[in-house]
């Protein structure tokens, strides 16, 4: 089973998350509860498989029972006629929601980070 | 036991790959070699395409390959025919190329005697578009017979490639092939994408992409020498 699902790239991004939270707790001395995601639209990562991942990625390390939360980031794009930061509702479509110009000019939304842990000592 | 409290860590989950991916760009510079990356989903014409471009760039520049593939050499097996160096890279199950892959398999290779390197990622439109891989450009390819609206329906691939690439034109028609669907639905998820229209078959289209490749290595050789 494992090694199908190894087949969606969640997985390794899943035990990317989870090496990169230990690294962490060891430095600090702590024992992690809970990892802090944050998930940009474009970041090419599907949730669902990604918590699912999650759980097998934390077993047999210090994290097994630990939580993931997402936190999902929109896109952030930079309209040229606007001059402003516009935030897109769909990433299907890249204009300015306010006066319809395409813009590519991408200001978040790639995001995969590690943003915070919840840590007990 | 104390209260779990929260400690803010910021870290980028792919910074492995990503600085990885650096070193190779950093390398590919330095040695005046120009690096294109290819996706597509599978059986949207890749390898023919490929096999056409190493061809066609042959007598005039010196050319060389990276293929991912599952589990076969057939690409390979297949590219070789161009009598450029091809390698393959095998990647078992895992669905995309990472840079430590592309490094790994560069091994032993002296980059300073290529002009183009090209990197044929695994057929997937999800997996690949996390991964930086240090190309320059990453083109994606679109065939004819996979419909106008498959940039809507993978729209992280296509915003993370620069060129995109509508392959099987001589198909076209027969496929009823909507082109102005096509172009929207490109530009819609990534505006002002370059999009060349070529069958690798006929040879229809692709003088202008070379044209266009040629026209990158010029761009890339007056940079480095600054």
């Amino acid at each position: 089973m494992l090694a199908a699902f190894r087949a969606m790239h969640e997985l390794s991004i899943a035990m990317s998350i989870v090496e990169t939270a230990q690294e962490e707790a060891e430095r600090r001395g702590v024992q992690v509860t809970a990892v802090h995601l944050r998930l940009g639209a474009l970041s090419g990562v599907v949730k669902d498989a990604l918590f699912f991942s999650y759980q097998i990625a934390c077993q047999d390390t210090p994290l097994a029972g630990s939580r993931l939360i997402v936190e999902d980031l929109p896109v952030i794009v930079f309209c040229p006629r606007c001059q402003a930061k516009r935030t897109l509702s769909s990433v299907q479509c890249f204009e300015c929601p306010e006066c319809r110009m395409p813009t590519g000019d991408i200001v978040q939304g790639k995001e995969l980070e590690v943003f915070a842990l919840e840590v007990e000592e | 036991m104390s209260e779990p409290r929260l400690v803010e860590v910021r870290k980028n989950v792919l910074k492995q790959n990503d600085v990885i991916a650096r070193g190779l760009r950093d390398r590919f510079r330095a040695a005046g070699v120009f690096v294109v990356s290819l996706v597509s989903s599978p059986g949207s014409g890749k390898t023919t395409f490929l096999e056409k471009t190493l061809t066609w760039l042959q007598p005039r520049y010196r050319v060389a390959a990276l293929v991912g593939d599952l589990a076969t050499e057939n690409d390979a097996k297949r590219l070789a025919r161009s009598n450029a160096p091809v390698k393959q890279i095998t990647t078992g199950t895992l669905c995309h190329l990472e840079a430590a892959m592309v490094q790994r398999a560069l091994e032993g290779w002296n980059l300073q005697e290529l002009d183009f390197l090209f990197i044929e990622n695994v057929g997937n439109l999800v997996c690949p578009s996390s991964y930086d891989l240090g190309e320059n450009l990453r083109f994606v390819l679109l065939s004819v017979t996979e419909g106008e609206d498959k940039p809507l329906k993978y729209p992280t691939i296509f915003n993370s490639a620069d060129v995109a690439i509508v392959t099987k034109i001589e198909l076209a028609a027969a496929v009823e092939f909507d082109w102005e669907a096509a172009r929207k639905s490109i530009q819609s998820v990534r505006p002002g994408m370059q999009v060349f229209r070529l069958s690798a078959k006929t040879g229809q289209g692709m003088e202008e992409y070379f044209g266009f490749l040629a026209e990158r290595l010029e761009e890339l050789r007056v940079k480095v020498q600054v």
